[in-house]
């Protein structure tokens, strides 16, 4: 059944101070909203049982891209179309350039922010990943104060967070720490834009003497959370990447992931596309290594 | 349920369409689509999905691309929205408009204010785009009828035409 505007409220006050205000004084009876992609989807479903809502969209606060000598922290509220646009987070984090450039289309990706996808915590969000595997912090902002948090303990199950009622993303803090490493990043869907993922990777790695020095990997839509393969990671670090580690690895990979059957896809076709995707990453990490 | 909750009252929230600054009456979590096809009359702009999957809804919000289903019209206030209607002067289409009618863009309709407000947000950002930077700025606008290429064919004669 459609929603009935007349049934919710929606204040604008236009500044985090006072916007935090109103989350602390009635904790969880607000909801924030910032570029509506998916809160305003759950509305003209009749399916969002908040009737209270508060904009947070284009709170200059939560808006810009701050770089310290430590690291940069992007803004909750920042785009798609902001993170695709900025040279530094491009230059830094391919890997959530990348994902930027397949979530939805242009207008999606116009409204669409960092912030939002953490805090919607599908399990399929294609930025999610990247984050996992630069080793994000989350700086939460509440009328107590802020604190900080590993984004890695951040999802504590499918669709539930860390994140008190109160608080806000103000930042998605990352050091950039990862230049000599070897970026991949692939989506498998129906199509690139629009549509989301029956798997994704995000992966980093660095060869050294043919030799896999460091490694990094995570998934999305493969368990009812953004997924690290730490048990995959293990079987590849410190080993010289040939036919018969590449075969371990994604025998690793597809037993480390846990996906369901849905209408996307099926377990088995994730497990089988996971291990496939792991294998794809190590090609690539070894052909790049023998051009230079 | 319904009656047990309380109905608020409209407001009044300020904007700017295609260059006129309206005032409209409408609640807060109102759909921009809804206010501008129901209140401005301005029934170019289409609803396809409601959930922001097809683009048949898009308008430029202070000359960015959106989904129009997708924003509710309080976010609005203050803003200048441009739609189909607000594409042509001076009694001439706009050169996006002159190229779908002439390469055949448009077969049903539904999908093309959409499709040519996506092209107009990609020609603002790249005058002269290739075939690739024209599939993305339409990737997120569905068509089902013309299978897509001359559409495509006529966002780049419009560039071409431009440039020139």
């Amino acid at each position: 059944m459609r929603a009935h505007p007349a049934e919710y409220e929606l204040v604008a006050p236009g500044s985090l101070p006072v916007v935090l205000e109103l989350l602390a004084k009635e904790p969880g009876t607000w909801l924030p909203i910032a570029g509506g992609t998916d809160v305003m989807v759950q509305y003209a479903a009749g399916k969002l049982a908040a009737r209270k809502l508060v904009s947070i969209w284009n709170l200059p606060e939560l808006r810009s891209v701050h770089a310290t000598s430590v690291e940069i922290a992007i803004g909750g509220g920042c785009t798609y179309t902001d993170l695709r646009s900025n040279p530094l987070v491009c230059r830094n984090f391919p890997l959530l350039c990348s994902a930027a450039r397949w979530t939805g289309g242009i207008a999606n990706q116009n409204r669409g922010t960092l912030g939002g996808n953490i805090v919607n915590a599908s399990p399929a969000a294609d930025s999610l990943p990247a984050l996992l595997v630069y080793g994000a912090e989350l700086l939460l902002i509440s009328a107590r104060g802020t604190r900080r948090v590993p984004y890695a303990d951040f999802h504590v199950g499918y669709r539930k967070t860390s994140l008190a009622p109160d608080e806000l993303i103000l930042a998605i803090c990352l050091k950039p720490q990862f230049s000599g490493y070897y970026a991949h990043a692939r989506k498998v869907a129906a199509r690139n834009a629009q549509a989301i993922s029956k798997v994704c990777l995000a992966a980093l790695g660095k060869l050294c003497d043919g030799v896999i020095e460091d490694v990094r990997l995570a998934m999305g839509s493969v368990a009812p959370v953004p997924l690290r393969l730490p048990a995959t990671e293990r079987v590849l670090k410190g080993q010289c990447v040939d036919a018969n580690l590449i075969a371990a690895a994604k025998v690793a990979a597809a037993a480390e992931v846990r996906p369901i059957d849905d209408i996307r896809s099926t377990a088995r076709y994730r497990a089988e596309a996971a291990g496939n995707l792991v294998v794809e990453f190590l090609e690539r990490l070894r052909e790049g290594s023998a051009a230079r | 349920m319904r009656g047990q909750l309380p109905h608020r009252e409209k407001r009044e929230i300020s904007l700017n369409v295609n260059g006129r600054s309206v005032v409209v009456c409408a609640h807060p979590m109102e759909r921009l689509l809804d206010v501008l096809r129901r209140e401005l009359g301005l029934t170019g702009t289409k609803e396809g999905c409601g959930e922001g999957e097809c683009g048949s809804c898009s308008v430029l919000l202070d000359g960015t691309l959106v989904n129009s289903c997708l924003v509710p019209i309080l976010q609005v206030a203050g803003s200048e929205v441009t739609t189909i209607e607000g594409l042509a002067g001076d009694g001439r289409l706009h050169a996006l408009q002159q190229a779908f009618l002439e390469c055949g863009g448009a077969q049903c309709g539904i999908c093309t204010p959409g499709m040519i407000l996506a092209a107009c947000q990609l020609l603002r950002k790249t005058p002269r785009p290739n075939t690739e930077e024209i599939q993305e700025g339409l990737s997120g606008n569905l068509c089902r009828c013309t299978g897509y290429t001359q559409i495509l064919e006529a966002v780049a004669e419009a560039a071409r035409r431009s440039v020139e």
